[in-house]
């Protein structure tokens, strides 16, 4: 069982990592690049008896804050 | 006073910490972040600046989920005083002890240098010592200093004069210009500013000094 974990900053948190790649893709001649935000993927390798509720108590505990960040999971 | 210093892996003020706990007129031990059981009858537990476990993840993620920090977190619950500066800061957020998180500078540049901080209450053994208004000089220096808190946090920490320090200007793109915040009991502090390394006459300032000697004053009398 694998876990893909994708962590983001919540809509209303400033991303400045996200505001620099936009500003530089702007600067390399990419035009109409709106908005950047910048997050992370997480793959977890599991026991083959995990649930996705499992690894969204990671998340909850660990894997993400949850002042500043929102996650979403996917199993495969 | 006693005092325990948590050291993790990848702390590097520890020492400093210790030092003007010292200094102050306390006794300290330093622990280690796989001890389970803080010594007994500590005060306060300083939880010190650095980058514990290389900041992975996110800056104090791990050190909040390590064996210590339980036992910090239930000294804090029995109502005894936590100290976190810096990175000790954000392992106080990420263990849920104080609210908000510490987000990336809004500038995405490290900053170290000595910043002026408003004394915004007097009213905590932390900050006894410093009038409501005195403007000091401690250092920073931290890449995620970035005070974060939703609007009704922010609200809560105003109206309940939890706000403990505040920059004169804001290097670091803090909601409110926070750079320290108190726990409702008002006995656990985090702040991204060392007064640890403004507590010396070697170190160029001791506006830090009257930190420690306020804690040391109320902790030893009590």
């Amino acid at each position: 069982m694998k876990a893909r974990v994708h962590v983001m900053l919540k809509k209303g948190v400033l991303d400045p990592q996200g505001e620099a790649v936009r500003h530089a893709l702007g600067a390399m001649g990419f035009d109409g690049v709106q908005g950047v935000r910048q997050g992370k993927v997480i793959e977890l390798d599991l026991a083959d008896d995990a649930t996705q509720a499992d690894v969204e108590r990671m998340c909850e505990k660990l894997l993400a804050n949850t002042v500043i960040e929102s996650y979403s999971v996917e199993m495969s | 006073m006693r005092a325990a210093v948590v050291v993790f892996p990848g702390s590097n003020c520890d020492r400093d910490l210790a030092v003007a706990f010292e200094r102050a007129g306390a006794d300290v031990t330093m622990v280690w972040h796989k001890d389970s059981a803080l010594p007994t009858g500590i005060d306060i537990v300083g939880v010190p600046g650095g980058f514990s476990y290389g900041d992975y993840l996110r800056c104090g993620a791990i050190a909040a989920n390590s064996p210590i920090c339980k036992s910090v977190a239930a000294h804090a619950e029995r109502g005894g005083y936590v100290m976190g500066i810096c990175n000790g800061f954000q392992v106080l957020t990420e263990t849920g002890l104080l609210p908000g998180a510490l987000l990336r500078n809004a500038e995405l540049k490290y900053i170290c240098k000595t910043v002026g901080l408003r004394v915004e209450t007097s009213a905590s053994d932390f900050t006894a010592g410093y009038n409501a208004g005195d403007v000091i000089d401690i250092p920073i220096a931290h890449h995620d200093g970035n005070y974060f808190a939703d609007p009704s946090t922010l609200a809560q920490l105003r109206d309940e004069d939890r706000i403990a320090f505040t920059y004169t200007e804001n290097p670091n793109g803090a909601q409110a210009d926070i750079a320290g915040i108190l726990s409702p009991n008002r006995r656990v502090l985090g702040m991204m500013p060392h007064p640890e390394r403004a507590a010396d006459a070697g170190h160029g300032g001791t506006d830090g000094a009257a930190l420690f000697r306020a804690l040391t004053n109320a902790l030893t009398t009590a």
